[in-house]
């Protein structure tokens, strides 16, 4: 096999407009490609083979740094930052451990296909493949879990491969893309252009759906008589909420959301039925199961969405719009695809249902809601509300009280995270930041860092765990470097709630480790790293805790509730089950 | 199903690893792969054997297009072709085999291209069956050494996969 890296060329791109041209370094090639790019802020942590960016950085002021306390927090953060304004997060961090560390935030964004450029450091070209000190062949480790990525060899490629990066991680369907730029590229001289548009041969996302597609979409909605609208991430990352919103109510039929979705349409609107899969709700998931036309969009028929794939949506036709392909017919086989941008695709959609002369069976809708009413009626999520002991779920809809259901809310994985789904009503996009694909303890509070960033007068909650906090906790001490004013909902029941729900349903009951023990004391944790700390241990003091905490508007405060060690997260679909077959309380 | 698929993409570093790395991750299996440079010195050819179901072979084709070094591709059954592989077949001739291997490899329009006192290396060219057909007609204890370069395709008539 001949040796293909002698071939190392940078063709198949089209450069249309350029920049004045300058002899700069790479890395001050770095800084004002990211300056054209409209970036404005960087997450990272430095180290010996990005020092020369970092002096670059140091003598310029239209870049932000925001220095974490560990690399996977930097990538959350970008991610975070990105998921909450729809723009391209971006990280820096060196060679090696570096690249290693920051390895679970790329994966993290990759599977909930979120835009992101992540710079690492290099060891210089000559040393590449030598064992080099902090060397890691980070094109290769990362390959599995980016949507591109690119080692940069000679400094006069620099330029454009930033370009290309962004161009990659921002259009089609969104990804995390890797620049590996090596030490000696970084102190190198090159004339500076960054091309204001880009072309690659090899990449060119579609811009359309098919309009015959979309016909048969709409000729196959109207003919429904129980229709389901089943809408995922892909609407939100697309931007596409208010085209939803208008759709959906055009329609009038029945919607849930998945757990990348909740926002896109709002929560509190009669016709969302709220999420679905797991632990969605019972008229969710039964909606899916007795549809006869399901319509996903931006939706990827997940596993913890579909539930045992063989009894999924027996009775329905399917009609699936997403960006990407390989989504359509991956886990489901589907009867009318559309492959396009979800905007574009629900734009000509409403065009083509506002101009046909059929409408939707009403005599079906009424028979079809009655019957959703009745499931709805079940009241899946209800609880103890009389406990004497403090309910998670009781705090969430505090929360979502307290702040007017307003707040930017991250959170980790656990129970908690699928507490605040059921019980944090999202009527807007791009404000439920969490990990669902890959499903990353740590992630809410380095995420909720970012959000803040993002949004500087916004209140911004981050959700979590005793133990999914002490993954990232390092970062309260970023969040005082930066004046953050977060308010961390730290649910702490003892456990690793959600791995011990497990263990209780399906091993029954062997407990092994998944008990906290030795945990800190959250207050003073707090107050040592400078901020605020509050532990609440009374159902009476929810309410008046979370007014206070979220009075303090320039503080950021740590709020520790010891809830009921036994709660479980109900309704449940369980590992084989089908989604009428759900566990209730 | 055992398909032929052919991709040509960005005669870039790593461009392979992306190729072999989709397909260890996802699970799809490679019966052989080949990959040389093109008359356009940018682009790489790649020719891929794999076998599974529509569905899976839906599934690698789309996820292969998904590769960003990926230019166009084109799955070989859609259409005639042709298919071809070469092999090189060190084999014991000494004595009486002697002969019998030089008419065995004259009835597969094979070539001697090395000759020793004992030993033909034979060079066989064809569709993999044929090649396989030829290793099973040669005694089994007589084959010191295999070499297939892998299977290589061309689709017939107008249809091609160019840029
Ligand atoms: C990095 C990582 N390690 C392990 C897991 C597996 N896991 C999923 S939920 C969970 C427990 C989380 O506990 P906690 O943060 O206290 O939340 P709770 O479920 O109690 O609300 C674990 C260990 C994970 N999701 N991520």
């Amino acid at each position: 096999m001949p040796d293909i890296r002698a071939f190392f060329l940078v063709i198949g791109f089209a450069v249309t407009r350029e920049t004045k041209q300058v002899e700069l370094t790479g890395a001050e090639i770095f800084v004002r490609s990211l300056v054209e790019q409209g970036i404005d802020y960087v997450f990272g942590y430095p180290g010996g083979a990005v020092l020369p960016i970092y002096d670059a950085l140091y003598q310029q002021d239209e870049l932000e740094h925001v220095l974490v306390r560990h690399e996977q927090a930097a990538t959350h953060a970008a991610d975070g930052y990105a998921r909450s304004t729809g723009r391209p997060g971006v990280v820096l961090v060196t060679s090696g451990p570096g690249a290693t560390n920051a390895v679970t935030g790329i994966a993290t964004a990759y599977m909930d296909s979120i835009p992101m450029v992540v710079f690492t450091g290099q060891v210089p070209t000559a040393l590449i493949g030598n064992d080099a000190f902090q060397e890691v062949d980070s094109v290769g480790i990362t390959r599995p879990c980016v949507k591109h990525n690119f080692l940069v060899k000679d400094v006069n490629d620099l330029a454009v491969t930033i370009r290309k990066a962004f161009y990659v991680a921002m259009t089609g369907r969104p990804g995390p893309v890797v620049v590996d730029i090596p030490k000696d590229v970084a102190a190198a001289r090159a004339e500076f252009h960054y091309p204001k548009r880009i072309s690659m041969r090899s990449y060119s996302p579609v811009t359309k759906g098919h309009p015959r597609q979309i016909k048969k979409a709409i000729d196959l909605m109207l003919t429904a008589k129980r229709p389901m609208l089943y809408t995922g991430g892909g609407v939100i990352l697309a931007n596409a909420s208010s085209q939803l919103t208008e759709l959906t109510k055009l329609l009038g039929y029945p919607l849930t959301n998945t757990l990348m979705g909740l926002g896109a349409f709002p929560a509190t609107h009669k016709q969302n039925l709220g999420m679905l899969g797991m632990h969605g709700t019972y008229e969710a998931n039964m909606g899916m199961h007795h549809c006869d036309v399901l319509i996903a969009i931006g939706a990827r028929f997940d596993d913890r969405v579909t539930g045992n794939i063989d009894k999924f949506c027996p009775t329905a036709s399917v009609i699936h719009v997403d960006i990407d392909p390989a989504s359509i017919s991956k886990n489901v086989k589907v009867d009318v695809p559309i492959v396009g941008p979800v905007d574009q695709v629900l734009k000509e959609m409403l065009k083509v249902l506002k101009e046909s002369k059929q409408k939707p069976d009403a005599a079906a809708q009424k028979a079809w809601w009655k019957q959703i009413e009745e499931w709805r009626a079940m009241d899946c999520l209800k609880y103890d509300r009389d406990s004497e002991l403090i309910k998670p779920q009781y705090v969430l809809e505090t929360l979502y009280d307290v702040t007017g259901g307003k707040a930017f809310v991250t959170s980790d994985v656990g129970q908690h995270q699928m507490w605040a789904a059921q019980f944090y009503k999202f009527d807007k996009p791009n404000r439920w930041i969490n990990s669902g694909g890959l499903g990353t303890m740590g992630f809410g509070l380095p995420a909720a860092m970012g959000v803040q960033i993002a949004h500087p007068k916004e209140t911004v909650a981050c959700i979590t765990g005793e133990g999914s906090i002490q993954m990232c906790i390092q970062e309260l001490s970023t969040c005082k470097q930066y004046g953050l004013p977060l308010k961390v909902i730290n649910l702490n029941n003892g456990c690793l709630g959600m791995v011990r729900q497990w263990q209780q349903f399906f091993y029954d009951g062997r407990y092994a480790m998944s008990y906290m023990e030795s945990l800190p004391d959250f207050v003073k944790l707090a107050e040592a790293y400078g901020h605020v700390g509050m532990q609440i241990t009374k159902p009476e003091d929810v309410e008046p805790a979370l007014k206070e905490a979220f009075g303090m508007k320039d503080r950021l405060v740590f709020m520790d509730f010891l809830t009921d060690k036994k709660e479980n997260v109900y309704p449940m679909i369980p590992a084989g089950a089908g989604q009428n077959e759900m566990i209730l309380v | 199903m055992r398909h032929i698929i052919s991709i040509l993409m960005e005669n870039e570093a790593g461009a392979l690893s992306r190729v072999a790395g989709l397909f260890s991750a996802r699970g799809y299996n490679i019966e052989s792969l080949t990959v040389a440079p093109t008359e356009d010195e940018s682009l790489s050819r790649m020719t891929l054997v794999t076998t599974g179901t529509d569905e899976v072979i839906e599934q690698i084709t789309k996820q292969l297009n998904k590769l960003i070094d990926v230019v166009k591709l084109m799955d070989m059954h859609e259409g005639p072709h042709i298919e071809r592989e070469m092999m090189l077949i060190k084999v014991r001739a000494a004595g009486a085999t002697r002969e019998e291997v030089k008419r065995l490899a004259d009835i597969f329009r094979g070539r001697i291209i090395d000759v020793s006192d004992t030993i033909y290396t034979i060079e066989v060219t064809g569709t993999s069956e044929k090649l396989d057909a030829f290793v099973g007609a040669i005694t089994q204890t007589d084959i010191i050494e295999v070499v297939r370069s892998g299977v290589t395709g061309i689709a017939r008539g107008e249809r091609a996969l160019h840029v």
